[in-house]
């Protein structure tokens, strides 16, 4: 098993965070895990993205030229990166904050996800990237769902742990909606 | 349950280096090596060591001597443009035999350059950065495991032959996060005892004097002799380095630190198309693995060296295999989006492989 | 008759019985001797690590039975750091010159002054780059002939003097910064007593401690022994008061 995802956003909707926490929880299942985040002036405010590897092997390159899949948070990382997917790749993007119209390969599936809406019902807008990285993990179960939440108690500071239930729940809920659309 | 941990490059150069009995730290901050600095300042205190800020490069790599000098097992990590402001201390160090680690954590230059991934700092690191002409050991680790295991290994080399082991990593390595084993040190039982360390005379009948100055009848050519002899020894000892396919290759790539990385997946994907490419990675970069190149080209007459760089590794590399093989070059200078991919590499050896 | 003679000078323990590099008249001698005296008389001379630094102060280890550390130009405060943090119960010192301090090393020490490092400093300053040639120093006065302001030192071009005994002793973290002199007996004394002080404070844990000493280099200067021990009274002081700028001791105390 060896799966890629490109992650990418605004600095602020927590990329690095998903990044983080999906690595940290390969690694408690056992497996080799690379985050590589891009680290650049455009830190705060600006794009955020990373690349994250899970495998069962060693881990060669930690970064990927054409990721089998894109975790792609806002329109501007979908009109960026959408044409950059591997040929029979994954796009799961944030609808709340993007359409697809522009996406049309035929060799890319596609789900989208309204991951602000969700976030809100949950009770904050910033759990969109936890509803984004559950529906991928439902796509793509390269991790279990329970590592990823004991994972939670490792990335989340401390200064934020009471905020780990509502991101188990934002987990779940993206989840739940992957599960039923997992796109063919 | 194993003792995976997930942890990020600077980081875990830190904790190999603690492992390793590091327990002074003097730095400055510098992207991208703030983690660095930061989780020294974090974990050293409660080890029972020192972490200092100090008010520059110049100043860190001075107290870096000092506390050498005092005996103790010390590190200091910068990048580029701080580096050069290191090179005056690291070679008073390197003239006065003191150990120490520098790690520098290389982005893209010359001069302010930019904060991204470079290996622009090759010549500067192997070729002595600072006057007088002198070597560092220099090691390349390309993992966040490796920054661990020879942060410990750096500490015993520069120990044992008494000199600064620089440790050349870059933006990458340094900022991405991957799984870690964190073994435990295993101390060599034959590092020489350091009896020249400063303490104060302590009723021995002679002083310490740690000096770089020589300048009695012969006495500074002497002295370039002892250390000469040493580089040899090192280069006879200390070569350290990773085959991948020698076997069969074809072609063969060639690549330290992050770029081998990258380098190792075209690898992967030129084999899985029948491509016979085999690979050397320097993990040190003085000593140079001159005779694994040497013998390589024995049976395969053609490299590819691949650096973030426009070149440079690549003229040990021509050096190394003495007009016997053909040697070409693929390089990409550091800088934001500058990153070369796999599959960019894969094209390369596809190229290459035919003409 | 052995015991009824009384020894009334002799060499300092701290220093080596051999002959110095120094030109005749110049006052490292002498300030090597003070440093040396203070040692002794503290007891300190077993767990002293002095710090040498670039200049005609260099060969330090040439004199002092003592551990040395010899450093880059201007960077001896911090090496002094870096030794004081791995033994912080030993005795670390640096014995620098004005162009040392006070031009390529300003940054060390006045962060090592500032953190209140646990060090004692000689500060050397006699107007000139002794060990270059006697080119112009950070410290040289106005209209002084150099081999690198050879119509006089111009403040408008060079710059001015710099007072270094007055400006650490703005730090907060400067314990005691005196300015001394040797060029008479009474001086001898006082800059003995000051020395002594300083590495008094070091020995009590009690700070920073520095000591500038105003120096003769006959040599450089172009002058007589003789001519060059008054220029120190005569031209210097009036641009470098002697005196005692901060004292923590004495406030501490109430004295």
């Amino acid at each position: 098993m060896s799966e890629d995802v490109f992650m990418a956003g605004f600095g602020g909707q927590g990329i690095l965070l998903i990044g983080n926490l999906l690595g940290q929880a390969a690694v408690i299942a056992d497996l080799n895990a690379s985050f590589f985040p891009a680290y650049g002036p455009e830190k705060r405010g600006g794009a955020a993205m990373c690349s994250v590897i899970v495998s069962d092997r060693e881990i060669a390159s930690p970064v990927v030229g054409q990721p089998s899949t894109g975790l792609l948070l806002n329109q501007q990382a979908l009109d960026k990166y959408y044409p950059q997917l591997r040929s029979g790749g994954l796009c799961i993007y944030n609808s709340s904050l993007g359409n697809a119209r522009s996406c049309q390969r035929d060799d890319v599936r596609l789900l989208a996800v309204p991951a602000n809406e969700i976030a809100t019902e949950i009770g904050n807008v910033k759990l969109a990237n936890m509803v984004m990285l559950g529906a991928l993990l439902a796509c793509k179960p390269m991790v279990a769902m329970d590592k990823v939440k004991e994972a939670l108690e490792i990335i989340i500071p401390e200064r934020n742990k009471r905020f780990v239930p509502a991101n188990r729940e934002a987990l779940d809920r993206g989840y739940a909606l992957g599960s039923k659309r997992v796109p063919l | 349950m194993s003792n995976r941990l997930f942890v990020k490059g600077n980081e875990a150069v830190c904790m190999g280096a603690i492992a390793a009995g590091c327990r002074h730290y003097f730095g400055y901050p510098i992207t991208p090596q703030n983690e660095i600095p930061e989780f020294m300042s974090r974990e050293l205190p409660g080890a029972g060591g020192v972490f200092l800020q100090a008010e520059s490069e110049v100043a860190a790599i001075n107290m870096v001597l000092g506390a050498s000098a005092a005996g103790a097992r010390v590190m200091t990590s910068s990048s580029g443009p701080g580096i050069s402001l290191k090179a005056e201390g690291i070679s008073f160090m390197a003239g006065s035999e003191l150990p120490a680690v520098i790690v520098n954590m290389m982005r893209g230059g010359p001069g302010l350059g930019g904060i991204d991934a470079s290996q622009a700092d090759y010549f500067q690191a192997v070729k002595g950065c600072g006057h007088g002409g002198y070597r560092l050991i220099v090691l390349a680790p390309y993992s966040v495991q490796e920054l661990y295991d020879l942060a410990m290994t750096a500490f015993d080399l520069a120990d044992r032959y008494l000199l600064p082991v620089m440790i050349l990593g870059d933006a990458m390595i340094g900022q991405m996060k991957e799984s870690l084993i964190p073994r435990s040190y295993d101390p060599p039982t034959d590092l020489p005892e350091k009896s020249w360390a400063v303490t104060g005379k302590q009723g021995r009948a002679q002083g310490n004097t740690v000096k770089s100055l020589y300048l009695a009848d012969g006495a500074l050519e002497a002295h370039n002799w002892k250390l000469h002899g040493r580089y040899q020894q090192i280069q006879q000892q200390q070569v350290r380095c990773e085959t991948l396919g020698l076997e069969d290759a074809e072609l063969l790539i060639t690549a330290f630190g992050s770029a081998a990385r990258i380098a190792k997946t075209a690898v992967e994907m030129a084999r899985q198309s029948g491509l016979k490419v085999g690979m050397i990675r320097p993990i040190t970069l003085f000593p140079f693995p001159e005779k694994i190149y040497r013998q390589a080209t024995e049976r395969c007459r053609r490299i590819l060296c691949v650096e973030l760089n426009n070149g440079q590794m690549v003229e040990d590399v021509r050096l190394s295999v003495d007009r016997q093989a053909e040697v070409r070059f693929y390089g990409r200078p550091g800088g934001t989006g500058s990153m070369p991919t796999p599959e960019e590499l894969f094209k390369q050896l596809q190229k290459h492989y035919k003409d | 008759m052995a015991e009824s003679v009384t020894t009334v000078f002799e060499r300092p323990r701290s220093l080596k019985p051999v002959v110095s590099h120094f030109c005749a008249g110049c006052h490292h001698g002498t300030i090597h001797r003070l440093v040396a005296d203070a040692l002794d008389q503290l007891g300190l001379q077993d767990q002293t690590i002095g710090i040498a630094s670039v200049g005609c102060s260099v060969l330090l280890y040439e004199y002092f039975d003592i551990d040395v550390v010899e450093a880059p130009h201007g960077r001896a405060p911090a090496v002094a750091t870096g030794v004081k943090r791995v033994h912080p119960h030993s005795t670390v010192f640096t014995y620098q010159g004005d162009g040392d301090l006070a031009a390529i090393g300003t940054a060390e020490i006045i962060h090592a002054a500032n953190r209140g490092e646990q060090i004692t400093v000689i500060f050397v300053n006699n107007t000139t780059y002794g060990m270059t040639g006697g080119q112009m120093a950070p410290t040289t006065l106005p209209q002084q002939v150099t081999t690198t302001t050879p119509f006089g030192r111009q403040i408008e071009t060079d710059g001015n003097p710099i007072r270094m005994a007055e400006l650490l002793a703005l730090l907060d973290g400067t314990s005691y910064s005196a300015r001394v002199s040797v060029d008479g007996p009474k001086r001898v004394a006082q800059a003995a007593r000051a020395v002594q002080k300083a590495f008094e404070i070091q020995k009590n844990r009690g700070g920073f401690a520095f000591v500038e000493v105003l120096a003769a280099c006959p040599t450089n200067w172009g002058l007589s022994v003789i001519e060059a021990n008054e220029r120190v009274s005569q031209e210097m002081m009036s641009y470098f008061p002697l005196g005692t700028y901060k004292d923590l001791t004495v406030s501490a105390t109430g004295a």
